[in-house]
């Protein structure tokens, strides 16, 4: 037994005016600071008062959401008493959002609380609405929220299926204007998404589909996305890509690269989208060692060579570091600027917080295993256990 | 091999955990004593209560309790017979269980989000302790 959750989704231009026809009083968007500069939260509010809502913006969203930011934000919606809840932005907005609602539903909890194991009784106050503005995250379909102990500093995957929002708004008007150093960060995260989605150990029949279609845009689109910022079709596509990954893998879970990226945020400042997709072709090679059948099947997927399983998963690995190339994302750990003895100071703390991830990879390494592998990833050293 | 239901097996399940490097790992933050509740089915009338002392990577104490109310255990996990015995059999991923729900958690949740390695591990000491389940 198992769920597939998916809010309903509009797409393609002009999905932002979909806004107009919501029936409400009051919304409340969550949001960042650069969200309001690039004028997005203005697009948002016009279609708010074309729907007669009044609104509320809460714009202090910061990268990693902490749990006391969210707490904070939970206070400010409390005090308005939203009847939608708006995520604007990337993916800590989107989860940010996530978590507020929470808490905003039910203020007995605590952030770290929020989990798929109990009924949470969300939707007596308001409904979430998500909207995208980088083409990566997935977090507008998934019912993961990722937060930031900060005292720790360690990410915690949390979540409930309710938190699934009620409707995600997919607008490429969103990315027209992304930095290609974003678009390439984020499209890696649409990518670990997409391959990680179709090769866990909770994989199904529901999202292998997704997965599949989503690495076969990643790879069609995202270098023309982060070649030419005019490029209106390849932005479109990768804003799709990123949605459908984030059905994929959201519905069958992260693996190995996630696990291993998580730590690299709180501890290095390293964007999410470029820390997970610095390991993907590293934990591929991992992973294959022992069940390379699933990465073949998306190297067949996407014409690459393999006459075994074992080669095609390495054609896989090659199309992965080749797409990573043409994109200027690093290739190693080392590329990343992260110094070595800093890297072998955190390695401890990473082991003990990437593992807790590692529970839905279909090959689980143990501690000795994940160091190995935390530094052959630094090493950019093809990995060979 | 210890019947599953018995004092025997939930002693030799801590024998287990107690030799187990990964599972010492995997639970070296963990504090909290556990009820794990075997809900009655077929011909069982009863549910079975297996409690579990577990502290920093260890087993201190595992016995089969006839009372409920014998132990007040930070954390409680319920489930049918059928269940168990598939996350066993390792044809339910106990975590995939909880999401579902098949396997009912009670307790701190916040501890269980941080160390859902250490939920997995203590399945997988089940699985390698051999059991004679009550229909066999």
């Amino acid at each position: 037994m198992w769920f597939f959750a998916s809010p309903e989704i509009v797409f393609g231009e002009d999905a932002l005016s979909y806004l107009s026809e919501i029936e409400g009083q009051r919304a409340f968007i969550v949001t960042d600071q650069n969200i309001v500069r690039l004028g997005f939260v203005d697009l948002v509010a016009r279609q708010l008062k074309a729907a007669g809502m009044e609104y509320q913006t809460f714009a202090e969203v910061e990268p990693n959401p902490t749990f006391e930011m969210v707490k904070r934000g939970a206070a400010a919606m409390s005090g308005y008493g939203p009847d939608w809840i708006i995520g604007l932005g990337g993916g800590s907005c989107l989860d940010a959002a996530k978590a507020m609602w929470v808490l905003y539903e039910r203020p007995d909890m605590e952030p770290e609380e929020i989990n798929p194991m109990i009924p949470l009784g969300l939707r007596q106050k308001a409904r979430l609405i998500t909207i995208p503005t980088t083409s990566g995250t997935g977090a507008e379909v998934t019912w993961v929220v990722v937060l930031t102990d900060a005292q720790e500093r360690r990410k915690l995957v949390l979540g409930s299926r309710e938190n699934v929002a009620d409707l995600a708004i997919v607008d490429p008007v969103l990315v027209k204007a992304l930095p290609p150093h974003i678009a390439a960060d984020t499209g890696m995260d649409a990518l670990t998404h997409a391959v990680e989605g179709y090769t866990s150990s909770w994989a199904n029949d529901f999202c292998d589909g997704l997965c599949l279609k989503a690495i076969q845009l990643v790879f069609d689109y995202l270098p023309r996305a982060v070649a030419n910022e005019e490029d209106a079709e390849a932005r479109q596509k990768m804003h799709n890509a990123a949605t459908i990954a984030g059905l994929g893998f959201g519905n069958s879970m992260g693996a190995l690269a996630h696990a291993m990226g998580h730590p690299l945020s709180p501890l290095f400042g390293v964007p999410h989208g470029r820390a997970v997709g610095v390991f993907l072709p590293y934990t591929i090679e991992f992973m294959a060692r022992q069940a390379p059948a699933r990465y073949a099947e998306i190297a067949r997927f996407l014409g690459l060579g393999g006459a075994s399983d074992a080669d095609g998963a390495a054609s896989l690995v090659e199309a992965v570091r080749d797409l990573a190339r043409r994109i200027k994302q690093p290739a190693s750990v080392k590329e990343l600027g992260i110094l070595r003895e800093d890297y072998e100071a955190a390695l401890q703390k990473m082991i003990e917080d990437g593992e807790n991830d590692t529970v839905t990879s279909a090959r689980i390494p143990d501690r000795e295993e994940l160091a190995r592998l935390f530094r052959y990833a630094y090493e950019g050293k093809i990995v060979d256990f | 091999m210890p019947k599953f239901l018995s004092d025997e097996w939930i002693k030799a399940l801590c024998q287990e955990l107690n030799q187990s490097e990964a599972y010492a790992q995997a639970a070296r933050n963990w504090e909290g004593d556990f009820y794990f509740i075997v809900e009655p089915e077929g011909e069982m009338t009863e549910p079975a209560i297996f409690y579990m002392d577990l502290w920093h990577g260890k087993c201190r104490d595992a016995k089969l309790v006839t009372d409920e109310k014998e132990k007040d255990p930070v954390f409680r996990m319920g489930a049918p017979l059928s269940s168990w015995r598939k996350v066993i059999a390792r044809e339910l991923d106990p975590v995939q269980g909880l999401l579902t729900r098949r396997l009912k958690l009670k307790g701190n949740m916040a501890m269980i989000m941080r160390n859902v390695k250490a939920a997995q591990e203590l399945v997988e000491c089940c699985t390698r302790v051999p059991t004679e389940f009550p229909s066999e």
